[in-house]
């Protein structure tokens, strides 16, 4: 952590993007999370994302559970709107407030703790339900704030940093989260910006259920000989299957990879995703066959990254249930209580 | 790129962007601390060391320091207007509230014997004379005036720098066992010589004003006056009044004081003409500025075409109006703009128009050659003349520039005859002498303050504009009270503090990327330099200044940070989990004449 706040001075040529802000705009108060800690990169990829796709920081909702990753929204977004749930409970908090409030961005930001372990339940029901956010998962498979103990995404396998090897399976987040009907699947990596802004760029972008996985480093804790979730170890083992590109809606596309390699996604707002394919053999389009190339590989040891799954025309809670287009806490009371004969009228229809 | 060579003294140096520009290489950041922390004393010796004059120059200094300010980059769009921290009004500050530092000066030296003549008492004979007399060398300084000072008693005015600083400064040297003969000019060098001194230092200055050969000037010639002759007539009193209505031609600093000597003597329409454009005129900025504040109109454009006079009474000027074009060449020319001639009203007039070395004293069959300029033929280095035991400093080498280019030239001369009367190849030049230290005293304790202050720079009090008119001895601008001075110190980015990258310990968690606020460390795949500044982080667009680039890193990328506009806040490492940046104080200080700098084989025969 550092002690002072980041000095307001910034470069002479920071820009400011088409509302009005500059990338720092989007910066929360000063992280108090160990120094190099892969969250704080996380934090600065979403910054990052949320600038470049020019998002008015007032539409945006964050919430998160306990944890050092859910200390994180703290961090970034310093003028949007945020909520800090009680343990593992922020899917449900999510839901209801997309349910009352339907024109914000909403942004789940939990761990693996939160998520893996005591918020199980919740990740798998908000999954189910396709509701419209993204959720990302800072994943260090480890306890940070108790000291180090293995979370439920640790691999079988690991040491941890006292010299213990994990004996449990492992909880894989990414297939529950196929398995569960997320709409859009990816794991990012916070040492790899390159390849995590354009995910959450796109997972932004996407309507529905988007899952992040994020491989996230706790150097206090899980960066030594023996982790698999390392700075080390993940770039050794990193397979990313494709590279992304964002393109806005009626953006000028430009073509820059040879034919054959790229494929184009048109998502629901317009924007177009562009992916580049690093490994030929892989569709991620195909549900099924992600989930069977994803288990075939983290059986060898690698760490598969990269945009795993997206359904272009996912469908989302909202449209599950039919709802107005108007958001519910833009109704008045004449909307919501239409009186006796109105009700008289449904009561019929279900005679 | 090639990784940066961080032992080469001169890398971190030109990060100290201050130290770098000044000519003597004052560690600026290390005394602006030590004001910042009341230390007034030790802030005034560290000066001292370096220029010799702090309190002279902390208010008459040319300041090439504060353009070069990293401050005045880093406001850029970051506020209403980007200035650089107040350095030289903090020098005066060390001078103004310090205590008795004289238990501190030097002794003079044993005698070793050696005599060494200083013609001309200002900045740099008198620096010669500092450097020289400690070290035991007999040091006999000439002057044609009773006082040792020269340019800086004689054509600095009172208001900007009253005569008990000069005595005081002046006196420190002085009373280093150094023989002074006032009110003694050197008429032949021939002569001197022949008293068989073991090295002559010439800085007599440029002590000859330019005249304008203009239609009316001799007819005129009562009431026209060479302004740097007329200022040492002010300066000594055998002048104190002019004419009400005053025009002052020329546009460098000498013009400046002489108008708002003008003002002082009784002018009440005093105004300054000049040929070329406001912005291309050569006073310092703040010179200008305090002239215009003095109400006291620039006139640009405008070519002196004749003097107009009446029975010997000088009764206006005439000029023509001109304006600056570009040649085929780009070479900037005035051309006459065909409108009328303008005419001004005027009572008397100040030529202030440039200065020229005059050398009359100096017999051309001595073997010492001068160019076709005039100027004395030197080693630009060494300061040696064609005689290989007389030495140029100050204007009298190089031309008219400036105290703090004097006092370096000094320093310089002094390591040349030291060196030479040592048996010593004076080519051979000393390195200086570097320390760099760690300043991490916590996890996120520094022994300096990193928290970037956002305050503006502080405007230095003036007396009142009536009271200040009145007389010429009043000066203008009062100085920093401390508090003030706390306040603008902590303006000063500390960019002595070094950021030290250690390739072998960085991990590459983009730590030190995400939390630097002027978006200065990138992590990137190498190239060649052009290719590489716009693409990093924020573009590397200022070519002066340095990129700072690692070995190659696990990863196959290399850390490239541009020093450009970096706050030195060490937030870098206090984010890094490694230790891979560390903050380290870059202390070099140049060496001075002494054993130090005899070269190899006289260190060896002193061991």
């Amino acid at each position: 952590m550092t002690y002072i706040a980041k000095p307001k001075l910034h470069h002479p040529t920071l820009a400011c993007n088409a509302v009005g802000y500059t990338r720092r705009d989007y910066e929360g108060k000063v992280s108090t999370l160990c120094a190099g800690c892969g969250h704080d990169s996380i934090s600065a990829a979403i910054i990052q994302a949320c600038w470049e796709l020019d998002i008015e920081p007032h539409r945006v909702a964050k919430l998160s559970g306990i944890g050092c990753s859910s200390k994180t929204p703290d961090y970034f977004l310093g003028q949007s709107h945020g909520f800090n749930t009680v343990h593992g409970r922020m899917p449900s908090v999510l839901t209801g407030a997309n349910l009352a409030n339907r024109s914000l961005l909403y942004l789940g930001v939990s761990g693996d703790g939160d998520s893996a372990s005591i918020g199980l339940g919740q990740f798998a029901h908000v999954m189910r339900r396709g509701v419209d956010m993204t959720y990302i998962v800072e994943n260090n498979g480890v306890y940070g704030l108790t000291k180090g103990q293995f979370s439920a995404t640790a691999d079988p396998g690991s040491v941890s940093k006292k010299g213990v090897t994990n004996t449990d399976s492992p909880l894989d987040m990414i297939g529950m989260a196929l398995m569960l009907g997320a709409s859009f699947v990816a794991r990012g990596f916070s040492g790899d910006k390159r390849q995590l802004v354009p995910l959450i760029k796109a997972a932004i972008a996407h309507r529905g259920a988007a899952f992040i996985d994020v491989i996230s480093p706790c150097v206090a804790f899980n960066n030594h000989a023996g982790s698999t979730k390392s700075y080390e170890y993940v770039r050794e083992h990193n397979e990313a299957v494709n590279r992304l590109d964002i393109m806005p809606p009626r953006a000028e596309i430009t073509i820059d990879y040879a034919d054959g390699d790229t494929v184009e996604v048109e998502q629901h707002d317009g924007s177009i995703l562009r992916l580049h394919k690093l490994h030929a053999d892989y569709d991620a389009h195909d549900r099924v066959g992600a989930m069977n190339y994803l288990q075939a590989h983290q059986a060898k040891g690698e760490v598969v990254t990269g945009l795993l799954y997206v359904d272009p025309q996912a469908r989302d809670l909202h449209a599950h249930l039919d709802t107005v287009d108007a958001p519910f806490n833009t109704l008045g009371e004449r909307e919501l209580c239409p009186g006796a004969a109105v009700l008289e009228k449904i009561n019929g229809g279900l005679r | 790129m090639q990784p940066t060579d961080i032992r080469k003294p001169d890398y971190f140096h030109k990060v100290v962007d201050c130290q770098w520009a000044c000519p003597a290489h004052t560690p600026v950041p290390e005394y602006i601390r030590l004001i910042a922390a009341g230390r007034y004393g030790d802030a005034y010796m560290v000066n001292w060391e370096s220029n010799v004059f702090p309190g002279i120059l902390g208010r008459t200094c040319d300041r090439p320091c504060e353009p070069a300010c990293r401050r005045g980059r880093v406001e850029a769009n970051n506020g209403e207007k980007p200035e650089p921290v107040a350095i030289c009004r903090l020098k005066r500050v060390a001078a103004d509230h310090k205590d008795d530092i004289r238990a501190r000066l030097p002794q003079p030296g044993k005698p070793n014997g050696r005599r060494v003549a200083c013609i001309g008492a200002g900045p740099a004979s008198l620096t010669v004379a500092r450097d020289l007399a400690p070290l035991g060398y007999h040091v006999t300084v000439f002057d044609s005036d009773a006082k040792g000072g020269g340019f800086m008693r004689t054509q600095v005015p009172r208001f900007r720098l009253p005569e008990a600083v000069i005595d005081e400064e002046v006196g420190y040297i002085l009373d280093l066992g150094i023989e002074f003969r006032g009110g003694q000019r050197i008429d032949s060098m021939k002569a001197l010589l022949a008293e068989g001194y073991d090295a002559v230092f010439v800085g007599c200055g440029a002590p000859r004003g330019r005249d304008l050969d203009l239609p009316g000037r001799s007819e005129a010639a009562k009431h026209i006056h060479i302004g740097i002759d007329w200022l040492a007539s002010v300066s000594f009193g055998h002048i104190d009044t002019i004419g009400k209505r005053v025009i002052v031609l020329g546009g460098g600093n000498t013009a400046m004081d002489c108008c708002r000597s003008a003002r002082r003597l009784g002018g009440e329409d005093v105004k300054v003409i000049v040929r070329s454009g406001f912005e291309e005129m050569k006073a310092s900025p703040w010179e200008k500025e305090d002239a215009q504040h003095e109400g006291i109109p620039i006139l640009n454009y405008l070519v002196p075409v004749a003097f107009e006079h009446e029975n010997g009474r000088l009764t206006g000027m005439r000029f023509q109006k001109v304006r600056a074009e570009r040649d085929a060449q780009g070479r900037r020319t005035l051309v006459p703009t065909g409108e009328p001639e303008q005419r001004f009203d005027c009572d008397a007039v100040l030529i202030a128009v440039g200065q020229e070395n005059a050398f009359p004293w100096i017999e051309r069959d001595l073997g010492l050659d001068f160019d076709r300029w005039g100027l004395p033929v030197l080693d630009k280095t060494t300061l040696q003349s064609t005689i290989p035991n007389v030495f140029f400093g100050g204007d009298a080498a190089f031309g008219p520039k400036n105290i703090i280019w004097a006092v370096a030239h000094g320093h310089d001369a002094a390591i040349s005859i030291d060196k030479l009367l040592n048996g010593a190849d004076i080519r051979e030049r000393p390195d200086p002498l570097l320390r760099m230290t760690s300043q991490k005293m916590g996890i996120h304790e520094w022994s300096y303050d990193n928290d970037v202050s956002l305050e503006q720079r502080r405007k230095v009090p003036w007396a009142a504009a009536e009271k200040a008119l009145k007389s010429i001895k009043v000066e203008v601008e009062l100085g920093f009270d401390a508090a003030t001075a706390w306040k603008e110190a902590q303006r000063c980015l500390n960019c002595d503090v070094q950021t030290v990258f250690a390739r072998s310990l960085c991990i590459e968690c983009d730590a030190c990327v995400d939390i630097c606020p002027m978006d200065c460390i990138s992590f990137t795949a190498n190239g060649d330099e052009a290719e590489l500044r716009p693409r990093l982080q924020a573009p590397a667009l200022n070519l002066t200044q340095d990129l700072y680039v690692s070995d190659t890193l696990k990863t196959g990328r290399v850390m490239v940070k541009d020093e450009d506009v970096c706050l030195h806040c060490g937030l870098c490492a206090e984010r890094c989990p490694t230790g891979a940046w560390d903050m380290q104080k870059f202390l070099i200080e140049m060496t001075h004449a002494g054993p130090g700098c005899r070269g190899k084989a006289a260190k060896r025969e002193a061991a």
